[in-house]
């Protein structure tokens, strides 16, 4: 028990480590989802688009 | 290159790069924060801070090497109008602020123990402030147009000029006196770095690196689909 204490105070250093490697990790998968969804997005934006396309030429040359 | 100025050709390349990207970034990450956090030694004289080494050193080599990137893109753009080119630097640059913004907080929580000071108006810290804002002024630019190729323009100019602050960034530390510390790993004699705290920081840096390439691809994709789909409403309309 002693030891896990030991380890998460980093030596007295805790409120410096910890912040920095969280902030980055918080950073990191932040722009990671935001960029995941933005393609999604895309992806669905395109289908829809060229579904309607599809369709009015469709309605222009039967 | 000119091969891959076909935008078709080029989702290829980037649909065929990005699960290795993520692939080697998810596992280089994992095996380089268990050596970060876990297997490795605190230093004689820092202590435990050094482990902010691991995320800050990284951060701020992917902030300079996103830099480069993004003015070669835009000097490929600018010289032949290749398209995609301009995508990679547009993909790269929200990527590029991140990077520096870690390194910019990280570096100021490893400060305020090892200087006693969050932050010193020098030449190190300045210069990575300014290239913060570099990224910052190149994505407003990119969107104030209307007309998005004059945007386009306008924006790859810019980091061109700009990339005049990289080299400044890296030689500052031994242009300047500043309470910054000199390079330890790139450097003509070699590494001054013991393999101990030299293997986490390698391992960070190909995961920060496989990571940008991840994320980069995501992006890309992205910004061809939209651009596909503003042609097809114009089309449309």
């Amino acid at each position: 028990m002693d030891m896990i204490r030991d380890y998460f105070a980093m030596g007295g250093y805790a409120s410096f480590v910890w912040p920095a490697f969280g902030l980055s990790a918080v950073v990191v998968v932040a722009l990671l989802v935001v960029s995941l969804r933005n393609l999604r997005l895309s992806e669905a934006a395109l289908a829809e688009l060229r579904h309607v396309t599809l369709l009015s030429e469709e309605e222009t040359h039967p | 290159m000119h091969r891959f100025a076909n935008p078709t050709r080029f989702v290829a390349l980037v649909r065929a790069v990005q699960p290795w990207a993520a692939g080697i970034a998810l596992v280089t990450l994992a095996a380089g924060l268990w050596f970060s956090l876990i297997a490795s030694p605190a230093d004689y004289q820092q202590g435990e801070t050094v482990r902010i080494m691991y995320v800050h050193v990284p951060a701020a080599w992917m902030a300079m090497f996103c830099y480069s990137s993004m003015a070669g893109a835009s000097a490929v753009t600018l010289v032949w109008r290749h398209a995609v080119a301009h995508v990679v630097a547009r993909a790269t640059a929200p990527i590029g602020a991140s990077f520096t913004f870690l390194a910019l907080a990280t570096g100021s929580l490893w400060g305020k123990p090892m200087w006693g000071t969050w932050w010193v108006w020098d030449a190190r810290l300045t210069s990575v402030l300014i290239l913060l804002f570099l990224y910052l002024g190149y994505m407003a630019i990119e969107n104030a147009f209307d007309d998005r190729a004059r945007g386009s323009r306008a924006a790859a100019i810019l980091a061109i000029v700009g990339a005049v602050n990289v080299p400044i960034i890296k030689f500052s530390v031994d242009w300047w006196n500043t309470l910054h510390q000199p390079a330890s790993v790139v450097r003509l004699d070699g590494p001054a770095i013991h393999p101990s705290m030299l293997t986490p920081l390698v391992l960070m840096a190909v995961g920060y690196t496989a990571l940008y390439l991840w994320i980069l691809a995501l992006r890309v994709r992205a910004d061809i689909n939209m651009s596909k789909v503003r042609a097809l409403t114009l089309r449309g309309a």
